[in-house]
């Protein structure tokens, strides 16, 4: 069973109640099926937000997914400027328009400063912060996108809100 | 055996048997390994894909999905490495999904058969080039 190697810290994004139980992921904005995922992690977090620790973090594979890694470094530059999550939903919600014009559109429309953001991006001042995150994710067993990895360990269930409920619930019996 | 020609003795080797090139669940697992190739480069390995497609299929499947290792053809005679390596599927006709980690010396390090419409994963690689000696580079 794959383990997660890097435990979660203060440079994750983290969403819900971080005493939670910890659900992080490893996705890539480009990918159909963290689109599909990231549908069922908001169902979640709204049924059950209170007791989830959601953690998102950045495995963009680029050969598949040309606009993938670009996309990440934007949601980081959204980090950077106050706001992953703004991002991290609207890429989610336009997977199929990632190109520098569309990532800035979204900065704007999140109330970040899109002129910034572009300048962020430019300078690739990110890669490095998602490189580090796809590292973390390969030495854990990431097996592709999504991946999700509940309180340390790989999960290779269902994706549905009713299988995650169920999970998480069987984790608080002590 | 011929079939070795994309391995470079004296550095290691990954090799990486899949069943087919432009099934669903290879994508992932070869792209997977193309991501983190300058990790495993960088770990003192090399990678190579190998399926029972023939060289054309192969060309084309490599260009399309921008790898940046080699694939080797095991395709004539068929499966001939799979069935050196004892990962040859005869039910299929294919290979298993199957991992080795081969030291510069050429003999086996490490090795995974994981299920066959399962990605393995790249973790085992890493650990395994981690333990070969002498110690290289290894990512953190």
């Amino acid at each position: 069973m794959s383990r997660l190697r890097s435990p979660v810290n203060a440079d994750d994004h983290i969403r819900g109640d971080p005493r939670g139980i910890e659900i992080v992921e490893y996705g890539d904005f480009e990918c159909p099926a963290c689109g599909e995922a990231a549908a069922v992690v908001d169902a979640l977090l709204y049924e059950v937000g209170d007791d989830i620790c959601f953690v998102y973090r950045h495995f963009p594979l680029s050969n598949v997914h040309p606009h993938a890694l670009m996309a990440a470094e934007a949601s980081e530059a959204g980090a950077a400027l106050g706001d992953f999550w703004a991002m991290h939903d609207r890429l989610f919600a336009n997977q199929d328009r990632l190109e520098v014009e569309d990532l800035q559109a979204y900065a704007d429309d999140a109330g970040l400063d899109a002129d910034e953001v572009g300048r962020l991006l430019a300078r690739r001042a990110f890669v490095g912060r998602v490189r580090d995150d796809v590292r973390s994710g390969a030495r854990s067993g990431v097996n592709g996108t999504p991946t999700f990895f509940i309180d340390g360990l790989r999960y290779d269930g269902p994706m549905t809100v009713a299988a995650l409920v169920d999970r998480a619930a069987r984790r608080r019996i002590p | 055996m011929g079939a070795h020609s994309g391995v470079i003795r004296g550095r290691a080797s990954v090799l990486v048997f899949y069943p087919a090139d432009w099934s669903p669940v290879c994508g992932d697992e070869l792209a997977l390994f193309d991501e983190v190739l300058p990790d495993i480069q960088a770990a003192g390995a090399d990678v190579v894909g190998i399926s029972v497609d023939g060289r054309w299929c192969h060309r084309a499947y490599a260009e399309h999905r921008k790898l940046r290792f080699p694939l080797l053809a095991d395709f004539e005679p068929k499966g001939a490495l799979a069935r050196a390596y004892g990962v040859y599927r005869a039910s299929d006709g294919t290979s298993e999904r199957a991992l080795f980690v081969i030291d510069g010396d050429g003999v086996i390090r490490w090795s995974f058969l994981s299920p066959i419409d399962v990605s393995p994963g790249v973790d085992g690689v890493f650990d395994a080039l981690e333990r070969l000696e002498p110690r290289v580079g290894a990512a953190p």
